[in-house]
């Protein structure tokens, strides 16, 4: 079972940890697709999201979850909110805390800040993406939709293609996959693959070609614009020439590989429409399993009284 | 410490393989005929005992009724008082439950909350006709105003009492047992 208070990092997560989380997930994807999608089991719960940066599909994907399983749900528009008056982060938290949330989904733009803040509240916090440091969530669906396509994660070869160094889905992913034994190449501009990755277990290359060939799985991160001010690639153009994802690369990859992109898509920087479209992708598929497994997480940590609550 | 000690064997392979052929009998006869019927196993037990009903039901009809599983953890009303949070299941229903007449079977009925859980999660599904419930062993004790249809026996017991159903899909043997209890 789940016995933390938080979901920080996978990081600090067990193998076994994991898989109950990807298990209590696929029970989860089947109430979607119910005509339904709606369970009683955290009713009486509720739970904030509190982004401090944009976000699309993360934030609306806890939202949904949550209320697929009946949790109330609110979100704080960081922009509208107190914040812009120079509310801290640990007030903000504390604040809504004690409006009785159960659940306190954060996103920031400063790695730890979900650290901190969990050590200061005793509603539950998860991590919904912070810095450059981990987005667990989303390594989670990724590790989840390998499983269910693929099977024993233990198995597979994975290459993780692009900005290796502003990535928190790449250090999620890596993390993850390497808890498993799979094995994990990384790929991109040598300005944005940052030395200290290679203690983290994988083998990094410098040439697409090299690093896709023969994997079971090619997961393309988005080239993040806004952090690329500091001129670590020449130009997008050039990214997409030497580094994007076009049919003739993928095509070195297993017959069967599954093609992988966390959104949103720069379509025909990082990755070419025709991989974007073909059979292999599983971009959409991708989405609807974060939703099962942020279900799954938020059931973890709410349903039932939980270790942390049953000793506090 | 509270220890379990087994008390009596209430019903051996030949007594639960009896007591689910009259069931299956009722069942179709109380329907007259197999037509619009399916059946749901509630997990875990109620599983292997709702896929045997359906072998019955088709030796004596020739009717191949369709079988679904029902995971009703997400249901349960005492999951903000469990200290731990209990595993998640699949619920594998690969047929439409609008309008048809649903046997929900399980293998033990005492206080009634697993199939309060249970018609709510079927009705999550869509909406049946009916619903009747089929038990192997009925051993009182209610807590809510539900009754089974099929009952295969019926036994008086203590609360201090628990009766096991152990089937061979999933306990390797064949037996309902009451265990008691002692400080």
């Amino acid at each position: 079972m789940y016995q933390r208070k938080d979901l920080l990092g996978l990081k600090e997560l067990t193998a076994d940890e994991i898989s109950l989380i990807l298990d209590t997930a696929v029970p989860m994807k089947e109430i979607i697709q119910r005509d339904i999608k709606k369970v009683p089991t955290l009713r009486g719960k509720s739970m904030v999201t509190l982004f401090y940066e944009p976000s699309t599909r993360t934030k609306t994907s806890f939202e949904m979850a949550g209320k697929y399983l009946s949790a109330d749900t609110s979100s704080l528009t960081v922009s509208a909110s107190s914040v812009v008056k120079g509310e801290s982060l640990i007030d903000t938290g504390r604040t809504i805390e004690v409006m009785g949330t159960n659940v306190i989904v954060i996103r920031h733009q400063a790695a730890g800040a979900p650290h901190l803040l969990a050590k200061n509240v005793k509603a539950r916090v998860i991590n919904a993406g912070d810095g450059m440091h981990e987005h667990p969530t989303q390594g989670l669906l990724d590790l989840f939709t390998m499983r269910e396509k693929k099977g024993d994660l233990g198995n597979l070869t994975v290459a993780i293609l692009g900005d290796i160094m502003h990535s928190r889905v790449a250090r999620s992913n890596i993390w993850g996959l390497t808890k498993f034994g799979a094995k994990v190449h990384v790929v991109g501009p040598s300005t944005l693959i940052p030395k200290e990755i290679k203690q983290m277990g994988v083998k990094v290359f410098h040439s697409v070609e090299e690093a896709v060939k023969n994997v079971d799985v090619i997961n393309v991160l988005r080239v993040q614009r806004e952090r690329q001010k500091k001129g670590l690639i020449p130009s997008l153009k050039e990214y997409a020439k030497v580094f994007g994802l076009d049919k003739k690369r993928a095509s070195l990859a297993k017959p069967d590989a599954l093609i992988m992109h966390p959104g949103p898509m720069n379509r025909g920087v990082e990755i070419m429409p025709d991989v974007y479209e073909c059979e292999q992708s599983v971009v959409d598929e991708q989405v609807t399993n974060g939703v099962a497994v942020r279900m799954a997480v938020l059931y973890l940590l709410m349903g039932g009284k939980g270790v942390y609550e049953a000793t506090n | 410490m509270k220890n379990l000690v087994a008390k009596a064997t209430i019903m051996d392979e030949e007594k639960i393989r009896r007591a689910l052929v009259r069931i299956a009998h009722e069942i179709v006869e109380k329907n007259k005929g197999t037509d619009n019927l399916a059946l749901i196993g509630i997990r875990r037990r109620g599983v292997p005992l709702a896929e045997r009903l359906a072998r019955i039901i088709k030796e004596i009809e020739g009717a191949t009724l369709p079988v679904g599983i029902l995971d009703i953890t997400l249901y349960r009303d005492d999951l903000t008082t469990l200290a731990q949070q209990p595993e998640v299941h699949k619920t594998e229903v690969n047929f439409s439950v609008i309008n048809k007449t649903i046997v929900l079977v399980d293998d033990v009925l005492y206080t009634g909350r697993t199939v309060r859980a249970a018609l709510d999660a079927i009705i999550d599904l869509g909406r049946p006709k009916s619903i009747q419930l089929a038990i192997l062993v009925d051993r009182g004790h209610r807590e809510l105003p539900i009754r089974a249809d099929y009952v295969g026996k019926n036994v008086p017991t203590s609360k201090r009492e628990i009766i096991e159903v152990r089937l061979k899909e999933i306990d390797g043997k064949e037996e309902v047992v009451i265990l008691e209890t002692t400080e």
